[in-house]
């Protein structure tokens, strides 16, 4: 059917694409190449810049101090992602098996962390983590526990010493996977959700175990389930930069942060738009792979996501 | 009681325990600090007895105040603007096929995928070379909008095709069979058939704008604050129980948006 | 044959309040082709998959050669299932799904290749041993879901509405398929279809299934011919049934006053327990055993009635009457000859049968 082609109905397709992409050129495109051309231009007194067309800000992007810190923000969004998928499949699996009420219920309690502003769970961290914080008070009380226990032996062991999580990588890997486990758990459940449970029948049926169902069976037919949720995860969370801020320590430091204190502190426009541009050639090439092993896994089957 | 069914995984006691702690880490810090909102103690660290005035605290507090209302201002148009570019979008990519369609939803996919802290740098950027400053209110607002509805149609998009996709054209050809032109045919049949989509797509486009603080932070001037922003740098400057209870109220209004969104949502896909 | 292979003893499964299936007890000889026919929801498939063992029942129990498998899993039991959706694993090809249950026994390679082999050349897919599931046909995978299965030389295969999701012509071969192997096997079969035909046509016993009870269980033959209640007389084939009086038991039957024009007739007929003089029962004609003619014939029971609509189906010509007493009947005309006269609405007959070709149903 020719029904759908443009030129049927010009005036229709002119109504519905102009004012978006217009509105996409102008607020969009246009600040894109403005940061682009930026990139390429030099620091002039406090705040000006004169465009130079040369490489310096890239060469110096390339420093031991910022490739180090671009190898540590991709070192923590690896780890953030293995722990979101380390944690977040075991969750969707539960909830995709169960029963109709229990998972309508299940579904809205991870989404709503997944809506509520990543500053403010940031900030509810923080009392978690301080000092004198949750994570210490009840690490105290299982100490107080144990140490009754033991003292019943005879044993003495001294008083718990309050540990630091606050400003620490600990504490903004965890803030980290905190803000984007429910990035992972939506698109795992997605792919679960659509998948056969006879596949798993029929594994158990033909006599594998559990396990080896898993292993054989489960993990193969949801690995576009995973990959999505990678990606998902891993994407954004290079670009993060108030979670380290608050709750990592000085040498929390990821590639955000570097971006957002050349734009809003050292006031180095043209080294800022550098580096937002390597982060996004990064995400790029983090998509390109997505996209290639998206294909390949779903070449040998599976379930389309 | 008999046991559970072979794959009824969600019934194991070890699956039931991982469940739980899950949800407990999940949630315990929020609840916390919404406990901690009702503290009548200036320090964040020990329950002295509920109370109020923090509340009353915030309430009282003009720049929070002048910041809640920015916010919802935002929201608000953000939805209006963000929805309608959205819906077009969503129109487009199903009913039509151009050249370089491909291109386009590239294009257009491309706000949702790079990092926000980049579209907040390009935004800083734009908004500071060809932009004038010094706006009077609502006005000054007007770069937050168009910073949001950038980043929040895309969305709009997405969700409302998501309906599109399941539905049938030969409604809108039957339409168009009995004499409609092609717009009535839009208007009559289609829109009323995706508007469950249209509302969700509003809410969360209202909950995304409402909710950022990247973007935000680095479009906002001194005098045009949002709530989030307020809350960073009040986060920055002094960690109050004020700061809880402004927390809290965000928190209340995205849950009950994502709560309707979803039951219109659900009610789509039951109708 | 006539081993018992399974027996199961009063099997309850309830989900919340309801029973799906409601105390049910039977045995299955070694060597059957069995077939659980119902409506849908009737109980059929959650019975199947609790002998899979994917579903616990809430009590009774199962055993296979007299050992209770109740409580053992799916992967310890001899017994292999045919899936609705034939569950053929999408991330591997043909000769990997076939062999994936021996794998599981960890059996040596080349015993593997072998049965393997083996099992392809049963089911005729020899070349498509290297082919990805997304490449074959419906029919195709099915088959290739029967190799998995019986690779494993289970002592029982059940078969889920296997022919469920084949187009018609496709099902009809299927059904002869399905007969030989089971035949060439020798392993017990046990369908689940809610189709008639394919049960009558396949099966060696069939129970017939309604709301989580069994209403018969008998072969093909005796169900069709001798139902024993309303329900599987209606459920199987078409059945013209009405009310009668009991008027005296006979030596070898019933005398029964069914009205109108047929006054008391002597039915030759098994014992119907519990059946007095005076009791009102109902009686059934198939309507194939039913003869149109324009006049009354001596010997037969009938029945004075106008034709008041036909369908044509090619082979046969279903003929919907009216008796002058309002009751409905219906009567198959076998279009046995090219040019036979064609018949008209509002004709007046008669509709005739040999009284040894009714049935008398007491519930």
């Amino acid at each position: 059917m020719e029904t759908d082609n443009w030129r049927r109905n010009k005036r229709v397709f002119f109504a519905v694409s102009v004012p978006q992409l217009t509105w996409l050129l102008i607020f969009f495109i246009i600040p894109l190449a403005a940061v682009f051309i930026i990139s390429f231009s030099e620091k002039r007194g406090i705040i000006g810049h004169e465009l130079v067309w040369d490489w310096k800000n890239y060469i110096r992007a390339i420093e031991p101090i910022y490739l180090s810190i671009f190898a540590k923000t991709l070192l923590t969004s690896t780890a953030v992602t293995v722990i979101c998928l380390l944690v977040g499949y075991p969750v969707a699996l539960a909830i995709s098996f169960a029963p109709r009420w229990l998972k309508l219920a299940l579904l809205f309690a991870v989404t709503v962390p997944f809506w509520i502003n990543g500053l403010i769970r940031t900030y509810a961290l923080i009392a978690v983590f301080r000092t004198r914080g949750i994570l210490n008070f009840t690490l105290e009380w299982f100490w107080s526990i144990g140490a009754s226990v033991l003292a019943w032996f005879g044993i003495e062991v001294g008083s718990y010493q309050d540990l630091q999580f606050l400003y620490t990588n600990v504490a903004a890997t965890a803030g980290i996977v905190y803000v984007f486990i429910p990035f992972m758990i939506l698109p795992l459940y997605a792919v679960m959700e659509r998948f056969d449970k006879s596949y798993l029948e029929a594994a158990l049926d033909l006599g594998a175990g559990h396990w080896r169902t898993f292993f054989t069976v489960l993990l193969p037919l949801t690995t576009p389930g995973i990959i999505s949720g990678c990606i998902i995860v891993f994407v954004p969370s290079l670009g993060v930069f108030f979670i380290a801020d608050l709750l990592g320590g000085t040498d929390s430091l990821l590639i955000g942060n570097v971006i957002e204190r050349q734009f809003l502190g050292a006031n180095n426009w043209p080294f800022g738009a550098a580096l937002s541009f390597l982060l996004m050639y990064l995400t790029f090439a983090a998509l390109i792979l997505y996209s290639i092993v998206n294909k390949k896994s779903k070449k040998i089957g599976g379930v389309d996501v | 009681m008999s046991k559970p069914a072979l794959l009824d995984y969600a019934a194991r006691w070890w699956m039931r325990l991982f469940l739980a702690m899950f949800f407990l880490l999940l949630y315990a810090p929020i609840v916390i600090l919404i406990i901690f909102s009702f503290n009548d103690s200036k320090r964040n660290i020990v329950w002295r007895g509920a109370t109020g005035k923090y509340y009353a605290k915030a309430w009282a507090n003009d720049s929070l105040i002048e910041a809640f209302i920015n916010s919802l201002t935002i929201a608000v148009a953000n939805m209006i603007v963000g929805t309608l570019l959205g819906v077009i979008t969503a129109i487009l990519l199903w009913r039509f096929r151009f050249p370089a369609k491909k291109a386009v939803e590239g294009v257009l996919a491309l706000p949702i995928v790079i990092p926000e802290i980049c579209m907040g740098v390009a935004m800083l950027v734009f908004f500071n070379k060809w932009w004038p400053n010094n706006l009077v209110w609502p006005l000054n607002l007007v770069n937050i909008i168009i910073a949001h509805v950038t980043f929040t149609f895309p969305f709009v998009a997405v969700i409302v095709r998501g309906q599109l996709a399941g539905l049938n054209r030969e409604f809108e050809l039957a339409a168009m069979d009995l004499g409609a032109s092609e717009w009535r045919a839009m208007i009559d049949v289609l829109l009323p058939q995706i508007k469950p989509s249209i509302i969700a797509g509003a809410l969360i486009a209202f909950t995304l704008s409402l909710e950022d603080f990247v973007i935000t932070y680095f479009t906002a001037g001194p005098d045009s604050i949002t709530l989030p922003v307020k809350i960073n740098s009040m986060v920055r400057f002094s960690v109050t129980p004020e700061v809880n209870a402004a927390s809290t109220i965000l928190i209340i209004i995205t849950i009950v948006a994502v709560w309707l969104a979803m039951r219109i949502q659900k009610e789509k896909t039951n109708g | 044959m006539g081993k018992t292979v399974l027996s199961i003893e009063n099997i309850v499964k309830k989900f919340g309040n309801v029973a799906a299936v409601n105390g049910v007890s039977l045995t299955i000889q070694d060597g059957d082709f069995f077939a659980l026919l119902g409506p849908s929801g009737c109980g059929k498939t959650t019975l199947l998959r609790m002998l899979g063992g994917f579903d616990s029942p809430t009590s009774g129990h199962i055993f296979m050669d007299g050992i209770d498998i109740t409580d053992v899993p799916p992967n310890k039991r001899q017994i292999n299932m045919l899936f609705q959706s034939y569950a053929v694993f999408p991330h591997m090809n043909v000769e990997d799904n076939v062999a994936y249950g021996l794998r599981m026994e960890k059996r040596p390679t080349t015993e593997i290749n072998q049965r393997v082999q083996e099992a392809l050349a049963l089911v005729r897919m020899e070349e498509f041993a290297k082919r990805p599931p997304d490449k074959l046909s419906g029919g195709q995978r099915q088959r290739v879901a029967l190799a998995r299965a019986l690779i494993k030389k289970p002592r029982i295969l059940l078969l889920d509405e296997p022919l469920s999701a084949l187009d018609a012509k496709l099902r009809g071969a299927m059904q002869t398929e399905l007969v030989r192997l089971q035949q060439t096997v020798g392993i017990t079969f046990i369908i689940v279809t809610h189709d008639q035909d394919e049960a009558l046509s396949m099966a060696t016993r069939i129970a017939v299934m309604d709301e989580g009870s069994f209403c018969q269980v008998d072969a093909p033959r005796v169900l069709y011919e001798a139902p024993s209640s309303r329900f599987v007389a209606d459920f199987i084939g078409r059945m013209n049934m009405h009310e009668c009086i009991v008027i005296a038991e006979q030596d070898n039957g019933y005398c029964i006053n069914a009205g109108g024009d047929m006054g008391e007739i002597s039915v030759r007929h098994a014992p119907l327990p519990g059946v007095r003089a005076g009791d009102k029962i109902y009686y059934g004609v198939r309507p194939e055993k039913v003869i149109f003619s324009k006049d009354k014939p001596a010997d037969n029971v009938g029945n004075a009635v106008v034709l008041e609509n036909y369908s044509y189906h090619g082979d046969e010509t279903l003929l919907y009457c009216r008796s002058q007493d309002g009751t409905l009947w219906t009567c198959t005309l076998t279009n046995d000859r090219r040019n036979f006269t064609p018949v008209n609405v509002g004709e007046l007959g008669w509709l005739t049968w040999a009284a040894d070709n009714m049935i008398l149903l007491a519930k």
